[in-house]
């Protein structure tokens, strides 16, 4: 973005040092990422748009999707060059797609946050295997240390092998050299505390007494809760 | 410790439960500053989804399912020949606990049977979100049933301990009530209300002076009614949730389709399936008044005492009132664009401030997320306007309206036999 600015150009691609270079290129420019001018960057950015819309920036680069990283540059080089705040001109074709990367990644968040299940172990640790469609472990990971404050939890995202360790004082990163957790997700018996089965027992019977059978609409289910989400909910297994 | 009898007290008193609508744990924001156990997420969040389609929010239990009453329309009357069991306060607290721990809950909701008198049916569920409060520490949703005819002394303590406390009226008037339940009447529902009202309206006048007493049901508070079991009109209904939501801690009323479970009772229709459009008619309706700024006469009247069960109540208000649109988007205020069927809050304010940016196209609209297909009939954009609710006959494009939707019905069915 610095060199954007600086140097007066444009990108119209952006790409790592060890992809591979497209067939017809013009002209490239390499840039070594510096600290202090990125740091500049930021915080001309933040004096330009709101907490919000950097929070937002923040969340569309962690959704990892193709081009995003371009989308991203787009956006901010707009921000720049326009006289008026562009948060809200969900007319233009960047600030919505920025807007709409957004909405799924905070609903990974969200479905994070609304699907994970602690096994309790024999060691008194809480345990759950997590495999969210985007890198969101560390956005929700406080949420869990300030709701569980008083109970240490490993949540394990089994898709990118590493997960959080809270031990009631800090939250640590960690990764197993090989799965803790079979394909439904569950731990081994012998692991787990021993009353930990009898309420995961509870919790299935729970959940299928709750459904009215008069009223059984499962496309309704499936909208609520996708099928992808299903092999680590205890309820569904 | 936790015994295999508690599993199958579990099985019976969920399954007593379940007819509650009301799932839902939001309306309180609550950190857990002495690192205990519990966080209120103010949004409210479904742990999960039962083969219905209904969220699970909150751990919704029954403290037991004795009855000293006979309602007609309940499964947990006194006539009724089932297995009567009861939670001890110990023991659904754990319960509570270790099913939050796992993450399963948000909270605890918590309702009961009537067992000996009210006042004691309070105490023991009181004795439950107690033990929840200051023994578990526990900070997470509590919603609790206000029993019917319990004194406000009670009231008053259980609303010092859970976020949300309600009273169910069930039954639209007091007329069909006497026939249904006659052991009951309106003033057993109102009363509590009234408690419950005065409660928030008194502590919130105690934390202007004191800014550190404990709030008493912050969440507000919220009702059911049961809709189809008894003769009552949509009319009837909505202009009884209206006068609710006049109480200002009245967050939210509930419909629930009546669902044919005391088969042997005369004073019942035997519906086959409960009414589950009229329900989400009501249920829409109720978002019009509360986040649309419809007025209560506009969606029923005496004309239209029933909901239009085929089109939603929008689009039903403005095909009875043509001469409102064509709206301009670009121009209108945002109290109109609420009005274009297929408009919803979300889209109506990014139309306001998109708009700013430079005059809107249908196709802006569509991205913004807007439904075009029943907007279209409504609105002017930039482009030219197609015929819409003048030109063509409001009659014609409900009928067009219907048409899509069955059409869009088939499709759906077409796929799933072809899968």
């Amino acid at each position: 973005m610095f060199y954007a600015f600086e140097q007066q150009v444009t990108p119209d691609i952006l790409l790592h040092s060890d992809d591979v270079k497209p067939l017809f290129l013009e002209k490239s420019f390499p840039i070594v990422t510096e600290s202090e001018k990125s740091a500049r960057v930021w915080s001309a950015l933040e004096k330009k748009i709101s907490p919000s819309a950097c929070h937002m920036l923040m969340l569309v680069w962690i959704s990892e999707l193709p081009e995003v990283d371009l989308l991203l540059f787009r956006y901010i080089y707009k921000a720049f060059k326009s006289t008026e705040s562009i948060e809200l001109n969900f007319g233009d074709a960047d600030v919505l797609a920025c807007a709409n990367i957004y909405k799924k990644v905070n609903q990974s968040c969200h479905k994070a946050i609304q699907f994970v299940r602690f096994q309790k172990t024999s060691d008194g640790v809480f345990f759950a295997p997590i495999s969210p469609d985007y890198n969101v472990l560390s956005l929700v990971a406080k949420h869990f240390s300030n709701r569980y404050a008083d109970q240490p939890w490993i949540i394990y995202d089994t898709k990118r092998n590493y997960g959080l360790y809270y031990n009631l004082h800090k939250t640590t990163e960690i990764t197993f050299s090989e799965s803790p957790v079979d394909n439904s997700g569950k731990l081994k018996a012998e692991q787990l505390d021993s009353e930990e089965q009898l309420y995961q027992q509870m919790w299935k019977d729970y959940f299928k007494t709750m459904a009215i059978k008069e009223r059984i609409n499962l496309k309704l289910q499936r909208q609520h809760m996708p099928v992808r989400y299903w092999k680590y909910l205890t309820e569904m297994q | 410790m936790v015994k295999e009898s508690t599993l199958e007290k579990l099985k019976i008193l969920a399954d007593a439960a379940k007819y509650d609508v009301s799932c839902a744990s939001s309306g309180t924001t609550r950190g857990n500053p002495n690192k205990t156990l519990g966080t209120a997420a103010g949004w409210g969040i479904c742990h999960s989804f039962t083969a219905d389609g209904r969220c699970i929010s909150l751990f919704k239990i029954l403290m037991t399912n004795h009855c000293i009453y006979d309602c007609a329309y309940c499964s947990n009357r006194r006539s009724n020949d089932l297995k009567r069991v009861a939670f001890s306060p110990a023991e659904l607290a754990e319960l509570t606990i270790e099913f939050y721990r796992r993450n399963y809950i948000e909270g605890l909701f918590l309702s009961s049977g009537v067992i000996r008198n009210p006042d004691y049916t309070m105490e023991q569920m009181i004795s439950v979100v107690k033990k929840l409060r200051e023994e578990h520490r526990f900070n997470g949703y509590i919603h609790m049933k206000s029993i019917p005819g319990a004194s406000q002394k009670l009231v008053n303590i259980a609303g010092m301990y859970v976020d949300r406390l309600s009273v169910n009226i069930e039954i639209p008037t007091e007329e069909s009530l006497k026939k249904l339940a006659p052991e009951k009447d309106y003033l057993s529902v109102w009363k509590p209300m009234k408690y419950i009202k005065q409660g928030i309206l008194e502590n919130t006048e105690d934390r202007k002076k004191f800014r550190k007493t404990p709030r008493f049901v912050p969440a507000g508070q919220s009702t059911q009614m049961i809709v189809g079991a008894t003769p009552e009109t949509d009319n009837q209904i909505l202009t009884l949730a209206s006068k609710l939501y006049n109480i200002d801690s009245m967050k939210r009323v509930y419909y629930s389709g009546y669902i044919h479970i005391n088969q042997n009772d005369d004073r019942l229709p035997a519906l086959k399936q409960p009414p589950l459009v009229r329900e989400h008619r009501l249920y829409q309706a109720d978002w019009l008044l509360r986040f649309y700024n419809f007025q209560v006469n506009e969606i029923v009247n005496d004309a239209n005492p029933e909901l239009d069960l085929e089109v939603d109540p929008k689009v039903s208000w403005a095909l009875r009132h043509p001469e409102f649109f064509p709206i301009d988007v670009n121009t209108a205020p945002y109290e109109a664009i609420l009005r274009i069927p297929g408009v919803g809050v979300l889209s109506a304010k990014k139309i306001i401030t998109a708009r700013r940016y430079g005059r809107l196209t249908s196709y802006q609209l569509q991205k913004i997320g807007v439904v075009m297909k029943r907007a279209k009939y409504f609105i002017v954009c930039r482009e030219l306007p197609v015929s819409t609710v003048n030109e063509v006959s409001p009659e014609t494009i409900r009928k067009q309206l219907i048409d899509e939707k069955i059409k869009e019905k088939d499709r759906f069915q077409l796929s799933f036999t072809f899968d």
